[in-house]
């Protein structure tokens, strides 16, 4: 992972990427024509052009199966911490409880990190309070822990979340990082510029 | 006649969820104690409601443009609700609006204690 920001990127991830654009285009519209398609294109190409931002870094990799592993899991994540936090709600014993954790993720891709940050913000109970982008840092604020072991099992699940991620997409480098055992990995995370 | 009666079941039974849902969120605002907490019932458990909701519509009139339309609503709510949680949490951090007497662990503390000391020009991106 390096941090510059101008680097040139493949024709194959330009082209992935300008697809997805279009495919959102086509999904606001609700149908699939050829006008639709033209004119998502136009817009993807003005788009990308006029709105510089720093380069994507697809991995080039992806597995279809792990994919939807992820996606039905994040579904499934979703509906149970919705009905847990609305119950909270309604809980008259409830006693505000929460803490602030940092949890350094074994990925070095700026793509995997920012999803897994958004996968975890979705499922109720977590919000990413802050990240460290050089040291693949997330700060991410826990409701209704009591316990260090609760603390515990709410790390180990966001380490799944990511491990389910770059099995999805993740480069072959980062795959051999999250297969490793935790703690050799995770003691010294960082360091890597 | 059987289909749609099993239709017109599903279809409230979603309606009723997302209801539940966004009600929540609502009493969550007021019985929650500081904004971290708030940001949780203030914007997650819509997210359920929201996909209970176009679930509620597609199954009711089931038409390729709708799911289409509904596919869209549902990544662009995904991406930008966690990213608004975020921002406001972020500012909400850095300006004290939080009750540190309800975390039981902050691991964040000695991180931006030490960005405000010293590296700040480099580490924190701009903010407006």
């Amino acid at each position: 992972m390096s941090p510059e920001t101008g680097r040139r990127i493949s024709a194959r991830s330009q082209i992935v990427l300008l697809s997805g654009l279009v495919i959102l285009w086509c999904l606001v519209w609700g149908e699939v024509t050829v006008l639709n398609v033209l004119t998502g294109l136009v817009l993807a190409v003005v788009i990308s052009l006029l709105f510089y931002l720093p380069a994507i870094d697809l991995s080039g990799r992806v597995n279809f199966w792990f994919v939807l592993v992820f996606f039905v899991r994040l579904l499934i994540d979703i509906a149970r911490a919705s009905l847990e936090v609305a119950w909270l709600v309604i809980d008259p014993r409830y006693k505000p409880s929460s803490a602030i954790l940092a949890i350094p993720l074994d990925t070095r891709s700026d793509l995997i990190m920012m999803f897994t940050a958004e996968a975890i913000s979705l499922v109720p109970g977590s919000i990413v309070v802050d990240v460290d982008r050089q040291e693949s840092v997330l700060y991410v604020h826990v409701i209704n822990v009591r316990s260090e072991k609760d603390l515990e099992d709410f790390r180990d699940e966001v380490f799944a979340t990511e491990k389910r991620l770059v099995m999805a997409i993740g480069s072959h480098d980062d795959v051999w990082r999250v297969r490793q055992p935790n703690h050799l990995t995770r003691s010294h995370t960082g360091g890597t510029a | 006649m059987t289909g749609d009666g099993i239709r017109e079941i599903i279809t409230i039974s979603l309606v009723m969820v997302a209801a539940l849902m966004c009600c929540a969120a609502g009493i969550g605002l007021f019985r929650f104690p500081d904004v971290l907490s708030r940001l949780h019932a203030a914007t997650k458990p819509q997210i359920l409601g929201l996909m209970c909701a176009c679930g509620a519509v597609a199954v009711n009139s089931p038409r390729i443009s709708t799911f289409l339309l509904f596919t869209a609503i549902i990544i662009f709510q995904g991406l930008t609700a966690p990213i608004t949680a975020h921002m406001v949490a972020r500012a909400a951090y850095r300006s004290n609006h939080l009750r540190r007497d309800l975390l039981i662990r902050d691991e964040l503390e000695t991180r931006v204690e030490r960005i405000e000391r010293g590296e700040e020009s480099s580490k924190t991106p701009p903010e407006s």
